[in-house]
């Protein structure tokens, strides 16, 4: 069913040594993680330590300056996001980035269809197989919608929907094209607390349902700390920390990087 | 009066066809790209000249009959202007795209592509002009006062069934889909798996393959070529575009076949020398109305 080449056995994120400069600040250096099948792990930092560079650099936005990184045992070198994205890695973004003048549904069936091709042909001769296809993904995009439980919102465009729930569709859009690998970028931002308890219910949720490795990065740290099974910390691009939940709270550098080394 | 009003409206329908077929190169292309590709006027003469070989080597040098060698062209022009299209984006565009240069600088290497394919045209084909084989053999039916050649209504049945194919295109096929996925919003679609280039590419040759059509279809309308012929009506069909509201479909038909009916309709009632002020005039009133034109919706940016 799953078209993603893969080497047996190996971890569904291995990254070594991962460095960036951009001019003269090296915004990731010597960056190393390794993430097994259907785990749920967090990456945090304060603001500028170089988060969501990682997850551009894991998702093919940009080129490492050094080491590698490996998706199912596939070195990533050189290779394009779309690319990157076909060896089963999907994210959403701090600022959520659906297609808002297209309907919630067809976010969902792009998606589907990244996976596929376009049969370009197929649809302008509109051939038996490429309409039963049609007619499958537009099946599957509708089970998925159920199963977020925003069905109701299928023909509904995003942008008219709430925040909370445009996350939830950003999160269903990204799993839609089954990923191995789901890297959350600040889920919980903007939302209120209502939301941000469902986000955690939904998280959980996925993580139990979906045959997915989740990598999340969040400033929220009730959130870290109640999903994640371990918890990585990076400051000015450096790891401080690496440990579960209740090690990290209560890490010495981390305190520092938080909240400086001189407490009031 | 009805009779004559008639007359002008199939006029209307006719002149229309080409404006709607050009502008829906421009319209996509912005759609995908934001990027006005001024030099698509051009494509659109150089799809009238191709389909001037395509013709004439079809009917001379292999000696097949007129219906046959328009059945042979429209496919071949579409294709080999295709190409035409899709070789300025990859040699021209794309290297500016990839270094990140600010789209000002893209737009006036569109129209330096433009003049390139003109000058170009000039150089290798001289200022002659040329005369456009008969494919067609012109048949006029009148019914009640109101004459019409079988060309124009295949011009216009031709224009009408784009406009339903591209409809379709674009709302219920992958490429189409992710055509309006780009449109929205760039950075995400290559995380869908869906290679922004592939789309791009497509986006120009279905463009230009239409451009080839349109000069095609013109070519036989108006049987005389000459290197600057797109550079008028290619600006034309960009205000279309423009009136129509650039980046929809919709829009760049309605704007194209309003536009000709404003310049039939004025040559209809004023002397000739009239036309281009008054149907710019009517298109620039549209647009202090309207401003993003008349299917346009003002793109927000959040802060």
């Amino acid at each position: 069913m799953n078209a993603h080449p893969t080497a047996p056995d190996a971890p569904v994120l291995e990254i070594s040594g991962l460095t960036i400069q951009f001019g003269g600040l090296r915004a990731v250096s010597g960056f190393a993680e390794r993430l097994e099948g259907n785990e749920l792990v967090g990456l945090i930092g304060p603001n500028g330590a170089g988060k969501t560079t990682v997850f551009n650099l894991v998702s093919g936005f940009y080129q490492p300056s050094g080491g590698t990184i490996r998706i199912n045992g596939v070195d990533t070198k050189g290779l394009k996001p779309h690319k990157v994205t076909a060896l089963g890695v999907a994210r959403t973004f701090q600022n959520i980035r659906l297609w808002n003048e297209m309907t919630v549904l067809d976010n969902i069936r792009v998606a589907r269809h990244g996976r596929l091709g376009y049969g370009f042909l197929h649809a302008v001769a509109r051939s038996r197989t490429y309409r039963a296809r049609e007619a499958e993904i537009e099946r599957e995009a509708m089970e998925l919608l159920a199963v977020f439980q925003l069905d109701r919102h299928a023909h509904d465009l995003p942008k008219n929907l709430s925040y909370g729930t445009q996350r939830k569709l950003e999160i269903a859009r990204a799993l839609a094209g089954k990923p191995k690998l789901l890297l959350l970028d600040e889920p919980a931002a903007g939302l209120n607390s209502a939301d941000i308890q469902e986000l955690i219910r939904l998280v959980r949720w996925i993580h139990a349902s979906f045959d997915v490795t989740i990598w999340m990065i969040e400033h929220h740290m009730d959130v870290m700390m109640e999903l994640c099974q371990r918890i990585k910390v990076i400051d000015f691009g450096e790891t401080i920390a690496d440990g579960t939940p209740d090690e990290i709270r209560n890490h010495p550098a981390v305190i520092s990087a938080y909240l400086g080394d001189d407490q009031i | 009066m009805l009779a004559s009003l008639l007359q002008n409206l199939i006029n209307a329908l006719q002149w229309g066809s080409f404006y709607a077929l050009i502008a829906l190169g421009y319209t996509m292309v912005y759609g995908v790209l934001t990027l006005i590709n001024f030099a698509h006027g051009d494509v659109f003469m150089v799809g009238a000249y191709i389909a001037f070989f395509v013709a004439s080597f079809l009917l001379a040098a292999v000696g097949l009959p007129g219906w046959a060698a328009l059945v042979l062209a429209i496919p071949l022009t579409m294709l080999l202007t295709s190409l035409v299209g899709v070789s300025l984006e990859r040699i021209a565009y794309r290297p500016l795209r990839r270094k990140g240069v600010d789209r000002l600088y893209v737009v006036i290497t569109a129209l330096m592509c433009g003049l390139i394919l003109e000058h170009a045209n000039l150089a290798t084909f001289g200022a002659s002009r040329k005369a456009f084989p008969t494919l067609l053999d012109e048949q006029v039916y009148t019914v009640a006062g109101v004459s019409v050649t079988n060309l124009k209504l295949a011009v216009i049945a031709t224009a009408l069934l784009v406009f339903l194919v591209l409809q379709r295109i674009v709302t219920k096929t992958r490429i189409g889909m992710a055509m309006r996925a780009i449109a929205c919003d760039r950075f995400a679609v290559p995380l869908m798996g869906i290679s922004v280039d592939t789309v791009i590419v497509a986006t120009f040759a279905l463009g230009s393959g239409l451009a080839g059509l349109a000069g095609l279809l013109f070519a036989m309308s108006y049987p005389i070529l000459e290197p600057y012929m797109g550079a008028l009506i290619g600006w034309k069909a960009f205000i279309a575009a423009v009136v129509g509201g650039i980046g929809d479909i919709r829009g760049a038909f309605l704007g194209g076949f309003l536009l000709g009916a404003v310049e039939i309709m004025v040559v209809a009632f004023f002397p000739s020398t009239f036309r281009d002020l008054i149907a710019f005039s009517v298109l620039m009133l549209i647009l202090v109305w309207k401003p993003t034109g008349l299917f346009g919706v003002a793109r927000t940016t959040k802060i």
